[in-house]
């Protein structure tokens, strides 16, 4: 590798340079970047022989009253439908020829997290990515909002599948038997808020988490058999009339005559289009491929192309990678556990990831995709990743690795393939006079030119 | 498996070749007291864990979520059943419960809540590191064997200038100590790896294994991590201060199932300082926290959505426990904070002054100008024996 612009394009933007690539990017870094964004991508092969979420949620739900059959369904739908799929998308990462397009995926999957530490619908959470994010990464961001807001595996993780409004058909009847006041439940509408559009500080208060909640009322799916309008189990998002507040909302001074489920997804567009979401998504677009601390005027840039193009992903995309902001370092990022394993994987052409080399690490890292320990998502800064414990964790495991590698690599050569322009001579020097290849490999992948970014 | 990370002393020579090793590494330990801090991410339902039973307005709030069986502590609050191993300590005094407590964060955002609550500075994000760290800083210019994060990271609370000791389980292999010299040298001049490399080489991992009669470790995470806590803060020349995470407690929906595992994960880790802690348990405040507390009402999952008050409580052999202590709101309508929450009476700033100044010993102006800068609210008396 000989330029910076390569290194920056195969790291920061890309998952590492898989053997050859640095070669087919170094004419036209920031074009190779350009040329991987599909304004609808199509389903990877790698990806595409999985079950659908429709199929996995019925699996899930099926047979109420048959524990061991269940039972039997879930274990089996774990092992298929989430590690199989885990593995096969870690696999597509390490050798996808449009590694950008993966780390956007990974980015909004991140953004919009569902994570496992709701169990009931782990196996169904790759199948989620794999419907509501991969089609959308370049595409409009309210189409991706509405998407996941209205995915089965969103509604569940956030518990809205059995939030009712107050005044619906089935509030009403609640509130006469048991004489229970409260029977929605805020959860999605206060994340979608905080986490998906607007950002914490982006101006709303209580009463737009409760005028959001009553609009998403009813929004559910048809695993759920509350017995009174469809009790044919699907696996589907399912609109439930008799659970939908009924009463007009007022979101952020806007009033929302109500119109079924539709009263919702006119607010969820009205919400991607708001500058507070610009702002906040701009905000983590440039903490993930500027800096740590994202600096302002570059979020402005970045919102407002957003604003200008109605928050469409493949314009911003593009602003982002023709930002002189981010070719002005070489290594300002930290790469997370996942990225620097899949990009150790990747540079090493090593493409057999399995649940003994690949997932059983992961565990000790603590990042198994989709276990996020809330639906903050992964953090995205140096000190998060870079802490004594978690660096010793990451130096085993790279050692360890080293020594997993195919036999005949050069050290030399691979350091300059890998991270040839921006070594330091201290790195160059300790691996040119380590005792044995491995060592040398592992002295490579260990130093912070490697795990950075 | 679990002690295998001792000092490298070849690697801590050549830091200190390199001018990296920090200087106090061996200084002596400035306070034979113990602090562990245990935290509850998700916001505990203080409801839940310590209801009001014989309140009216708790079964009319909650009517399908109501804790059956409660111990009663006195005739108005209980102790959820899951607590029950707790109730030894609560009769020899040493533990203690502060109903309607919280920050002073009244926003419902778990990462901001959290973040003021460990940052320290009265607004989230408001400071970069943790009031914690700054109280070790200021008890000790930050001898690195003063404090203890469980986990592979150290928690926002305890981030800062001060050194902090991590310790997590793992089964990757060990690396030679030639190698983590090479490494030591390539590490020196990127400022993030350098630090958390060298503070990775000066430390003790705990040693579980030389306990007598201490049999194999159990499942649960939180125990786990109390028994090295306890191992690690027992020893003479040991950390002093922890800090112990737990994730789980946003119980939107079916609420009494899960804490009935995750109160009894809590009672179990504390039974478990109690008893391996042995005679340093006089010397130790083990506090208990969370975010926010949840609505005054069930939601309608069977559940409750985020809230304001929520629950402090405190164990160890410097308590003055045995008791509930702080003032009351009520459940009443005209009660609630913002018509839907409990409402904090009871400051947990108020809370964390009172363990700063009377068990670790620091002065109140150092409180207010380092550690919980602007924050009016005094020390709440009478907690410590």
């Amino acid at each position: 590798m000989e330029s910076i612009e390569t290194f920056i394009a195969t790291n920061r933007f890309g998952l590492g340079p898989a053997p050859g690539e640095a070669e087919r990017v170094a004419s036209d870094p920031r074009g190779w970047i350009h040329n991987q964004i599909d304004r609808r991508p199509k389903t990877p092969k790698a990806l595409s022989g999985f079950r659908d979420s429709d199929d996995i949620i019925v699996d899930i739900f099926d047979n109420r009253d048959d524990a061991p059959a269940r039972k039997k369904n879930i274990r089996r739908a774990l092992r298929q439908d989430y590690v199989d799929e885990l593995i096969a998308r870690a696999r597509h990462m390490i050798s996808t020829p449009k590694p950008f397009a993966e780390r956007m995926v990974m980015f909004w999957s991140n953004h919009f997290t569902v994570s496992s530490t709701k169990g009931i619908i782990t196996p169904a959470i790759p199948a989620y990515e794999r419907e509501a994010i991969r089609p959308n990464i370049f595409g409009k961001f309210e189409d991706m909002l509405i998407d996941v807001v209205r995915h089965p595996v969103m509604l569940t993780y956030l518990d809205n599948q059995l939030s009712v409004g107050p005044n619906s058909i089935a509030g009403m009847r609640r509130k006469f038997r048991t004489g229970t006041p409260t029977l929605m439940n805020e959860n999605l509408a206060r994340e979608v808020l905080e986490l998906h559009t607007l950002g914490v500080k982006g101006g709303y208060v209580q009463d737009d988490v409760v005028a959001l909640a009553k609009a998403l009322t009813g929004w559910s799916h048809g695993a759920i058999l509350a017995g009174l309008d469809n009790d044919r189990l699907h696996g589907k998002f399912d609109f439930k009339k008799y659970m939908h507040e009924p009463n007009s909302k007022r979101v952020l001074g806007k009033r929302y005559r109500d119109s079924g489920k539709k009263t919702g997804v006119k607010i969820l567009k009205d919400l991607a289009r708001h500058p507070s979401t610009a702002r906040h998504i701009a905000t983590k677009l440039v903490r993930h491929f500027v800096a740590d601390d994202p600096p302002l005027e570059v979020v402005y840039d970045i919102a407002s192309i957003y604003l200008d193009n109605k928050g469409d992903l493949k314009e911003v995309s593009k602003a982002l990678i023709d930002h002189p902001a981010v070719w002005a370092e070489p290594t300002p990022k930290v790469k997370s556990h996942y990225e620097l394993m899949i990009s150790a994987f990747r540079v090493l052409g090593m493409t057999d990831a399995n649940p003994v080399n690949f997932v059983e690490p992961l565990r000790e890292f603590g990042q198994v995709p989709f276990s996020a320990p809330s639906p903050a998502g992964w953090p995205d800064q140096a000190s998060k990743w870079i802490a004594p414990e978690s660096l010793m964790r990451r130096v085993e495991w790279l050692r360890k690795f080293a020594g997993m590698t195919p036999g005949g690599i050069r050290p030399d050569k691979f350091l300059d393939d890998v991270i040839g322009p921006v070594a330091g001579d201290d790195t160059r020097l300790w691996a040119s006079r380590a005792p044995s290849t491995d060592v040398a490999l592992g002295l490579i992948l260990a130093c912070p030119e490697f795990q950075r970014r | 498996m679990m002690d295998r990370r001792k000092l490298i002393k070849s690697t801590a020579a050549a830091l200190l070749a390199t001018g990296m090793m920090p200087k106090i590494a061996f200084a002596n330990v400035p306070t034979n007291k113990r602090f562990v801090l245990m935290f509850l991410r998700g916001g505990l339902d203080g409801l839940h864990a310590m209801p009001p039973f014989a309140d009216p307005n708790y079964k009319r709030l909650r009517p399908n979520i109501v804790v059956e069986n409660p111990i009663k502590l006195g005739g108005y609050f209980g102790l959820h059943p899951s607590l029950r191993p707790l109730m030894p300590l609560y009769r020899q005094n040493q533990l203690l419960f502060i109903p309607a407590s919280s920050t002073d964060y009244r926003q419902r955002s778990h990462f901001d809540g959290q973040n003021f609550l460990e940052n320290g500075s009265g607004r989230p994000y408001g400071a970069l590191d943790g009031w914690l760290n700054r109280a070790i800083v200021s008890l000790n210019g930050g001898d690195q064997r003063l404090g203890l994060a469980i986990g592979q990271q150290v928690p926002l609370i305890l981030q800062g200038s001060g050194n902090i000791q991590t310790w997590s389980e793992t089964r990757l292999p060990e690396l030679s100590d030639d190698f983590l010299q090479r490494l030591s040298h390539i590490y020196k001049d990127d400022e993030i790896f350098a630090k958390a490399f060298a503070d990775a080489q000066n430390r003790e991992g705990p040693n579980l294994s030389m306990r007598p009669g201490m049999g194999p470790i159990r499942g649960q995470d939180l125990t786990r991590s109390a028994k090295v806590v306890a191992d690690l803060l027992s020893r003479r020349d040991g950390p002093r201060i922890a800090v112990l995470e737990s994730q789980g407690w946003d119980t939107h929906f079916d609420q009494d199932r899960r804490l009935n595992g995750l109160l009894a994960g809590v009672a179990d880790a504390i039974t478990t300082l109690r008893s391996d802690m042995r005679s340093v348990w006089t010397d130790t405040v083990v506090l208990v926290v969370s975010e926010f507390g949840r609505t005054a009402a069930q939601n309608g999952n069977k559940g409750t959505d985020h809230g304001t008050g929520g629950l402090a409580m405190l164990a160890g052999g410097a308590i003055k426990g045995g008791r509930i202590t702080g003032y009351w709101p009520g459940l009443k309508r005209s009660a609630l904070y913002e018509g839907r929450d409990l409402r904090a009476v009871n400051s947990y700033e108020g809370i964390f002054k009172s363990i700063l100044i009377g068990h670790l010993g620091l002065i109140d102006t150092v409180i207010a100008d380092q550690i919980l800068p602007g924050n009016r609210t005094e020390p709440m008396p009478g907690l410590l024996v």
